[in-house]
C-alpha cells in the first residue's frame, strides 16, 4: 500500500519533468527567436540558444570543465555547493524548528505571550532579507562568547531559521489549539499535569497542522540560506554558484542553469525530508484528517 | 458511607453580570454504593453542570460535593471515578488498547500491569479481537464500548456518563444499554448517568433524578422498581411503562410550572 502509493507520486514526478523538457523544447521551436512584443511590451521570452539553452546542452555542461583548461567537472562543482546549501539549510530548518516549536508550545501555555508576541512574529516576516543579511552577518562577527567564534555560514543559517521559524510557529500554534475540549476535559478527568496533556494529547493533535507548517519552513529554510549567500557574498554555497554563472550567461549561457537545477533539487530535497516524516507521522492516522 | 453526595451544591455562572445564569440552585443528592442513578431533564437544567461538579472539572459556587467520603477535588486526583461522554473522544493516534491505557499510564502504571488491565477491559466489553486495530477502524458502538473500557479502566468505584449513547441509532443504543448493566453489575461500578431519553433512563437506573431549568434544580426523583435482573422482557413489562409514565408527569410538571412551550424541549419521549 505504502510502496505502491511511493512508486506512484515518483513516476508522477518523473512525468511532470519530462512535460516541462518538452513544453521547454516546443517553445524554443514555435517561440520567436528575438521575444515578441505586444503593445509595445517585450512579453515573449527570447527562444534562442543564449536565452533558452537546449537541454541538452545544460545537461552536457555538467560534464565540462567549470573554467577553460581545468580539471575540475562542472557536476562536482555543482554537487558540493548544493551539499553545503543543504547542510546549512538544515542547520536553519533544525534552528527554526526548535524556536518555532518553543514559541507555540510557550503561546499556547500562556495567552498573554501569545496576545504580545504574535504581532510582532507576523511583523519579522516583513522585514526584507537582503535589508537583514548583513546585519546578521555583522552582529555575529561582533559575538564571541569564550572560545565559540561565530562562524560565516552561521549567519546564512540564521536568516534559513528567520524565515523556517514563522510558519512552524503559527502552524504548531493552531495544532496545539485544535485537541477537541471534550479531550482536554477527559484528561483534566484523569488530574493530568498541563506537561501531560502536552505530550499525550496537544501535539499528537498537532501533527496534522505541523507537517504542512514543517513543509513551508523547510522550502524557507532554503530560500533564506540561497539568498543570505548571494546578499552576504559567502563562498562555497549554490546561491554563489548562481550569482557567478550568471555573470558568464552571454558567453556559457548553459552554465548558470547547472546551478539553477542544483538549487532546485536542494529544494527537493528539503521538502522529501519533511514528506517522509509525513508518511512516518501520518501513516496511523485516518486519511480525512490529513492535511 | 455513600459512593456520592452533594450537599446545597450552588452553581452560578458570571455571577453579579447581566449576563448571570443559575444553572444550579440548593441540589442535594445521594448515591449509594452499586446504585444506577441517571439525570434527566429539559436542556439547560443543569444536569451536566451537575455531573461535571461531581468531576471535578467545575467547582460549586456553594454547598458542598463528596465522592467515596472524599472532596472532589481529592477524589478527581485519586481517579476514584471514570467518565464517558457523548462523544467516545478516543484519541485517532492510539490503538484501542492504548487508549484503554491511557488513565492508567497517567497514573504511573508499569507497561505489562496495564497490557494486562487493557486486555482485561476488551474481554469485559467482549472487543478482545480489536486491540490493535485504531479507533477509527471501528463503529459507533464499539468506539463507546472503548471509551467505556478506558473509564472503567482503572477499576474505580464511579462512572460518570454524559449521553453517552446519544450518537448511536436505536438499535445499538438499546444493545449498549444491556451491556452497560451487565458491565456495571459484572464490576459493582456506581453510576450517575445523564440522559434525554426516558425509557434509557427508566431500563437502566434504580432511581431517576428529574430535574428542571431557570434556575436548574432537583424536582423530583422516583424509584424503579425493576429489580435488579433487567433484559429485553422488561421493556415490554408493566412495572416498567408505569416508570415511564411517572418520569414523563414529573417531567411535564416541570413543564408545566413554566408554562413556555420549550421548557419541555430536548427531553425525548421514545
Amino acid at each position: 500500500m505504502l510502496m505502491r502509493r511511493i512508486a506512484y507520486r515518483s513516476s508522477m514526478f518523473v512525468v511532470a519533468i519530462a512535460l516541462v523538457v518538452a513544453l521547454w523544447e516546443f517553445y524554443k521551436i514555435v517561440g520567436p527567436q528575438d521575444g515578441g512584443k505586444l503593445f509595445g511590451v517585450s512579453i515573449l521570452p527570447r527562444a534562442n540558444n543564449t536565452a533558452m539553452p537546449h537541454v541538452w546542452t545544460m545537461l552536457s555542461r555538467y560534464n565540462r570543465p567549470e573554467v577553460r583548461g581545468s580539471d575540475t567537472k562542472i557536476w562536482s562543482v555543482v554537487l558540493s555547493g548544493t551539499l553545503f546549501s543543504l547542510r546549512l539549510s538544515l542547520a536553519g530548518f533544525f534552528l527554526g524548528t526548535m524556536i518555532g516549536v518553543g514559541l507555540a508550545v510557550l503561546m499556547s501555555r500562556f495567552k498573554v505571550v501569545q496576545r504580545g508576541l504574535l504581532p510582532y512574529l507576523v511583523m519579522s516576516q516583513t522585514v526584507p532579507l537582503i535589508a537583514l543579511a548583513p546585519l546578521v552577518v555583522s552582529w555575529g562577527g561582533k559575538l564571541q562568547i569564550g572560545s565559540f567564534e561565530w562562524p560565516r555560514w552561521l549567519s546564512a543559517s540564521i536568516l534559513g531559521t528567520f524565515l523556517a521559524f514563522f510558519p512552524i510557529a503559527v502552524g504548531t500554534l493552531r495544532g496545539l489549539a485544535s485537541a477537541p475540549a471534550a479531550a482536554v476535559e477527559l484528561m483534566d478527568s484523569y488530574a493530568a499535569s498541563w506537561k501531560q496533556i502536552l505530550f499525550k494529547l496537544r501535539f499528537p493533535a498537532a501533527v496534522p497542522f505541523m507537517v504542512p507548517a514543517f513543509k513551508l519552513g523547510a522550502s524557507g529554510a532554503v530560500v533564506g540560506v540561497v539568498v543570505a549567500e548571494i546578499s552576504t557574498g559567502l563562498k562555497g554555497g549554490i546561491g554563489r554558484l548562481i550569482i557567478e554563472y550568471a555573470r558568464e550567461a552571454t558567453g556559457d549561457p548553459a552554465k548558470v542553469f547547472t546551478a539553477v537545477f542544483g538549487a532546485a533539487a536542494l529544494g527537493i530535497t528539503m521538502s522529501g525530508i519533511v514528506a517522509l516524516s509525513d508518511v512516518l507521522l501520518m501513516r496511523n492516522r485516518p486519511k480525512e484528517t490529513s492535511v | 458511607m455513600s459512593a456520592l453526595e452533594v450537599a446545597g451544591a450552588s452553581k452560578i455562572f458570571n455571577q453579579g453580570t447581566p449576563k448571570q445564569v443559575d444553572a444550579l440552585v440548593d441540589v442535594n443528592l445521594t448515591v449509594n454504593p452499586g446504585e444506577f442513578v441517571s439525570l434527566i431533564g429539559p436542556s439547560g437544567c443543569g444536569k451536566s453542570t451537575l455531573l461535571r461538579l461531581i468531576a471535578n472539572l467545575l467547582e460549586p459556587t456553594s454547598g458542598a460535593v463528596s465522592v467515596n467520603e472524599k472532596t472532589a477535588a481529592q477524589a478527581r486526583l485519586d481517579q476514584d471515578y471514570g467518565m464517558a461522554f457523548q462523544q467516545a473522544g478516543l484519541f485517532d493516534w492510539r490503538t484501542v488498547s492504548k487508549n484503554i491505557e491511557l488513565p492508567l499510564e497517567l497514573k504511573g502504571w508499569d507497561k505489562t500491569k496495564r497490557e494486562a488491565r487493557a486486555k482485561e477491559m476488551l474481554e469485559l466489553v467482549k472487543l478482545p479481537e480489536f486491540a490493535d486495530l485504531y479507533p477509527w477502524q471501528l463503529s459507533g458502538g464499539m468506539q463507546q464500548r472503548i471509551a467505556i473500557a478506558r473509564a472503567l479502566a482503572a477499576h474505580p468505584p464511579l462512572l460518570l456518563m454524559d449521553e453517552p449513547f446519544g450518537a448511536l441509532d436505536e438499535m445499538t443504543r438499546e444493545y449498549m444499554q444491556g451491556e452497560l448493566l451487565r458491565i456495571c453489575g459484572e464490576t459493582a461500578t456506581t453510576v450517575v448517568f445523564v440522559t434525554h431519553s426516558i425509557p434509557e433512563a427508566v431500563y437502566l437506573s434504580n432511581r431517576v433524578v428529574v430535574m428542571s431549568p431557570r434556575p436548574g434544580r432537583i424536582t423530583s426523583v422516583i424509584d424503579v422498581n425493576l429489580g435488579s435482573k433487567r433484559n429485553e422482557d422488561t421493556r415490554a413489562a408493566d412495572g416498567f411503562f408505569r416508570s415511564i409514565t411517572a418520569v414523563r408527569e414529573a417531567l411535564r410538571g416541570t413543564h408545566a410550572e413554566h408554562a413556555s412551550a420549550n421548557a419541555i424541549r430536548g427531553v425525548e419521549d421514545r
